[in-house]
């Protein structure tokens, strides 16, 4: 129907027919179920004059309302005893041309409209959308009424008014595009070689923006033919004795109570027709514009999906947290990305643990696999487990899990401007996060709220909760963000990435911030980073993880002082010191290795100025003594011990 | 949010000054004399020049539409020549009628789609939304004037639980439990189209919300996933999804149009119906722009209110 609105997909060049379209929309059943009904509608409509029909205007009063399937009529005949399978195929002819025509009409006049105001900008631009958007303030159908009205009824009039009210989705569709095209190299180009701009406009851009007019097409005709046979069913547009789908059902209306086959067979004949329409319009815009594809969008579940095997028993019993043999993938159609690939962890009451690795290293998965919050579908937990006071987490039902979901175990995110919710002011979402945990009334979760902004040193704090994120500045909502953690007394929190979005200087105030609430509240810290400068500044132990694994962990001050991992030794030489503009900052050569197709050996080793033949040929384990481990056969530690 | 709401209601003028140029221009289009075309070919040679002195059509275009604009203004929109009454009286009164008639309708479809988007999307993929789907692709597809003739023989004929047609019975009728009951078919009838459009939005807004961010801020703070989606996702997705409800406003608008004729429901639609057919030009008119003008309205209420639920548009 009329009312999409496609967004201007910025093409460099339409593909013509790009390889594929056809076997694309000959996979979408419905689509060709559509396509094989219009084919089947078209060919009968073209064929009406060597049918062996009935005169379809021939009168016969003795045989007046034959009900269907009766000798000689095989769908009965109307009010004066015509045939109506012969009316209903002649009318099909008509109702189809009328729909059709109109659509051409309104795909010329529209799409000229929109590139000429895409192209020449400005003011033409903007009289011209000024005038689209005026024909679009007027409900749809009433337009065509009034430019009916001032023709007078009958069917050109009809298919003029309906033309006409449909303009403007051509117009819009088209101008977006015609828009960003007219800024692009090649129309450049093509101006300077000297070319006219109406020269400009058919050969450069109007090739571009052809798809968007097939979708606008696809999606406006079952309309137009459902709003052009409305005209004739109000009896303002086919006139007798000529006949369309809308006036049969017009007629039928008139014996309805004592015939209704008479009006049931058109109306059965536009929705079948009209439906196949939509059917197919939907197919070709899946295979022109993908990004419309409904169904695109899977819904994240409310807790990662579980597929492991067996269950791994605690091994570090003391722990508050520990994470065992933690395996999280995203299944992606046929591919698995291995985002996380066999992780141990293990955080002490009151402890300090900082996760570091490039973005893709798996460090904020694994965090969020704590809890299940790793959205599902594409996330799953295929192996291991994650032990809470040594409680396993991912045996849990759902109820318990959510319980201790901030409660036990606290998440502070990112960026948290996306990470609050707009429309809440942030005493509303403070309030709610002690509601659902703690069994408290508004005014005592109101008080409870407004100590915690005091407690993450939110000047002002009762005035603050009645404002809404977007209303303070990043280094406070990520204050927000914190009290909101600290809530309920959690005994772990799980900070990914919390200084990442913020200037340097914020980001000073909120590590102080978390160090002091470390003393104040006791609480375990999970500090998810990729920046050796934060590392230090925060945790009191490291964990190192590449593509996936831990590669090394130890204490920081040791692992900052003597990285024995080549890629832990090069991370830290990316941290820039301040006051010491001349010491190079040196990037890591290469990229990651894709997490779909990883190397049998280290994965580190196509990047690795040390690596020998012996790290590519197997697995290397995770190997050390006392606090320090590293995943490396040939570690920098080695030469200097 | 006083001063932003104000500043809304401002840029409506624009609008309806738009709505009024194309309606003058669209009239000034009449093939011959718009004089003779008003008063019939019957009329008198004395009193098709009274009339285009009346309405100054010996002047320019532009004098014309002041003229004209200026009569509008002051809720003169000319005589029915069909009905021999004043236009404003005639639209006024089938006004009511249509608004209670599309204003049922767009709260019904709003209601419907609401719930069945949530549903779908929450289910994704699942019976609730194949037959969601399916649904749509039906209500998208199906003629409103045959949909009223089906619910007609339906419930009128067959079963006998409606009234067929009009507002109200012709012995005794009148009361609000009458007009309710006649109001059921059409309304129905009229929420069909848009319960499909808002609920296919709905649904695809949904999906997008749940996968922001601040869904998984509030799972990570043990937010039941009932409340997740009723309240947090919910309130997001409304806000995508109101607009369309405003778009939607100006297709029950339309499809009165049908619904009134089919059902004999005594609006503007089936008023206009007549008109055209009677060539009572000043009175299609009249029912053009006072209809156009409320849909201006609608599209004003669902921004107001779109901005009383998203405190970054104040």
């Amino acid at each position: 129907m009329a009312v999409t609105d496609i967004a201007a997909p910025v093409t460099p060049a339409a593909q013509p027919a790009r390889p594929g379209a056809w076997q694309l929309l000959f996979a979408n059943t419905l689509a060709t179920a559509g396509l094989i009904v219009i084919t089947l509608v078209v060919l009968v409509a073209l064929a009406a004059p060597v049918l062996p029909l009935a005169d379809p205007n021939a009168t016969a009063p003795a045989a007046r309302l034959t009900p269907p399937l009766t000798d000689g009529y095989l769908l009965g005949t109307d009010a004066l005893g015509r045939d109506i399978l012969a009316r209903l195929v002649w009318g099909l002819r008509v109702s189809l041309a009328v729909g059709l025509s109109a659509t051409a009409i309104a795909a010329v006049a529209g799409s000229l409209i929109g590139l000429v105001a895409g192209f020449a900008g400005g003011r033409v631009d903007a009289v011209l959308m000024r005038g689209v958007d005026m024909v679009l303030a007027f409900p749809y159908i009433l337009l065509a009424l009034a430019i009916v009205a001032v023709l007078g009824p009958g069917l050109v009039n009809a298919l003029y008014a309906i033309a006409v009210v449909n303009i403007p989705f051509f117009a819009r569709n088209v101008r977006g595009l015609a828009l960003g095209l007219s800024r692009r190299e090649f129309v450049d180009a093509a101006r300077l070689s000297g070319q006219g701009s109406a020269e400009i406009l058919m050969r450069e851009v109007l090739p571009n923006v052809l798809p968007v007019i097939v979708i606008t097409m696809s999606t406006t005709v079952g309309w137009m033919i459902l709003e052009t046979a409305g005209l004739s069913f109000l009896g303002l547009g086919a006139q007798p004795p000529q006949a369309d789908l809308g006036s049969m059902l017009g007629d039928g209306r008139a014996v309805l109570f004592t015939a209704p086959h008479v009006a049931i067979i058109p109306g059965v004949a536009i929705f079948v027709l009209v439906m196949s329409i939509n059917l197919l319009g939907d197919g070709i815009r899946d295979v022109l514009d993908p990004r419309l594809k409904s169904g695109a969008l899977a819904r994240p579940g409310a807790r990662t999906k579980i597929a492991r095997t067996a269950a791994p028993a605690p091994a570090a019993p003391g722990a508050l947290l520990e994470v065992a043999g933690l395996k999280t993938h995203f299944r992606v159609g046929r591919s698995t990305v291995e985002a996380v690939r066999g992780v141990d962890l293990a955080v002490a009451e009151g402890e300090c643990l900082g996760i570091v690795g490039e973005s893709g290293s798996g460090k904020s998965v694994t965090g969020m696999s704590v809890m299940g919050l790793v959205p599902s579908p594409p996330g799953v937990i295929a192996d291991g487990a994650a032990f809470f006071r040594g409680d396993d987490l991912f045996a849990l039902p759902d109820g318990a899990l959510t319980a201790l979901r901030g409660s036990a175990v606290a998440y502070v995110f990112q960026d948290p401007l996306s990470t609050l919710h707009p429309q809440f002011t942030i005493g509303q979402q403070l309030m709610e996060a002690i509601r659902v945990h703690a069994p408290v009334g508004r005014k005592e979760a109101r008080r409870r709220a407004e100590a915690l902004l005091a407690k993450v040193r939110i000047p002002n704090p009762a005035r603050r909760l009645d404002a809404y994120p977007h209303e303070l500045s990043g280094g406070m909502r990520q204050r927000v963000g914190i009290a909101m953690a600290l809530a309920n007394d959690a005994a772990v929190l799980v900070a990914d990435e919390p200084t990442t979005a913020l200037d340097v200087t914020v980001q000073a105030q909120i590590l102080k911030l978390i160090n002091v609430l470390r003393r104040e509240t006791g609480v375990a810290v999970i500090f998810i980073t990729h920046d050796f400068g934060v590392v230090s500044a925060v945790t009191d132990r490291v964990a190192v993880m590449y593509a996936g694994e831990i590669v090394e962990t130890g204490p920081t001050a040791a692992l900052l002082s003597a990285p024995a991992h080549p890629y832990t030794a090069r991370l830290i030489a990316c941290v820039p010191v301040l006051g010491e503009p001349d010491r190079a900052v040196k990037p890591i050569p290469g990229r990651p290795p894709a997490l779909v197709d990883l190397p049998k050996g280290c994965a580190f080793a196509a990047r690795c100025e040390r690596a020998q033949d012996d790290c590519r040929a197997g697995p290397v384990p995770l190997a050390g003594s006392g606090s320090r481990a590293v995943r490396c056969l040939h570690p920098l530690t080695a030469e200097a011990a | 949010m006083a001063s932003t709401i104000l500043w809304r209601l401002l840029t409506a003028i624009p609008v309806l000054i738009g709505l009024s140029v194309i309606v003058f221009a669209i009239m000034a289009m009449i093939p011959g004399d718009p004089a003779t075309a008003i008063l019939g070919s019957y009329a008198t040679p004395e009193n098709v020049e009274r009339l285009n002195r009346q309405l100054g059509l010996d002047r320019s275009l532009p004098e014309q539409y002041f003229i004209w604009i200026g009569n509008i203004l002051q809720g003169d929109f000319g005589r029915s020549l069909s009905l021999n009454r004043p236009v404003i009286d005639e639209v006024l009164e089938r006004l009511s009628a249509t608004m209670l008639l599309a204003g049922t309708a767009l709260v019904l479809a709003t209601i419907a789609g609401l719930a069945a988007g949530v549903v779908s999307a929450v289910r994704q993929y699942g019976l609730a939304d194949k037959a969601l789907t399916l649904m749509v692709l039906i209500g998208i597809s199906m003629p409103a004037f045959f949909l009223g003739l089906l619910l007609i023989l339906l419930f009128a004929v067959k079963l006998r639980w409606f009234p067929a047609s009009g507002m109200t019975a012709i012995y005794g009728g009148g009361g609000p439990g009458d007009i309710a009951h006649h109001l059921v078919l059409p309304a129905l009838t009229l929420a069909v189209v848009a319960t499909g459009v808002i609920a296919r939005l709905t649904r695809t807004a949904m999906l997008e919300v749940l996968r922001q961010d601040f869904i998984r801020t509030a799972r990570a703070k043990g937010v039941p996933e009932r409340r997740v989606i009723a309240r947090h996702a919910f309130k997001a997705a409304l806000v995508s999804v109101i607009p369309v409800i405003g778009i939607q406003a100006g297709f029950v608008l339309g499809g009165a149009v049908y619904v009134e004729t089919v059902f004999q429901w005594p609006g503007i639609g089936s008023m206009l119906v007549t008109a055209i057919s009677t060539r009572d030009i000043l009175l299609v008119q009249g029912g053009v722009l006072v209809v156009a003008a409320a849909y201006v309205l609608f599209n004003l209420a669902a921004d107001v209110l779109q901005m009383a639920i998203d405190p970054r548009l104040r």
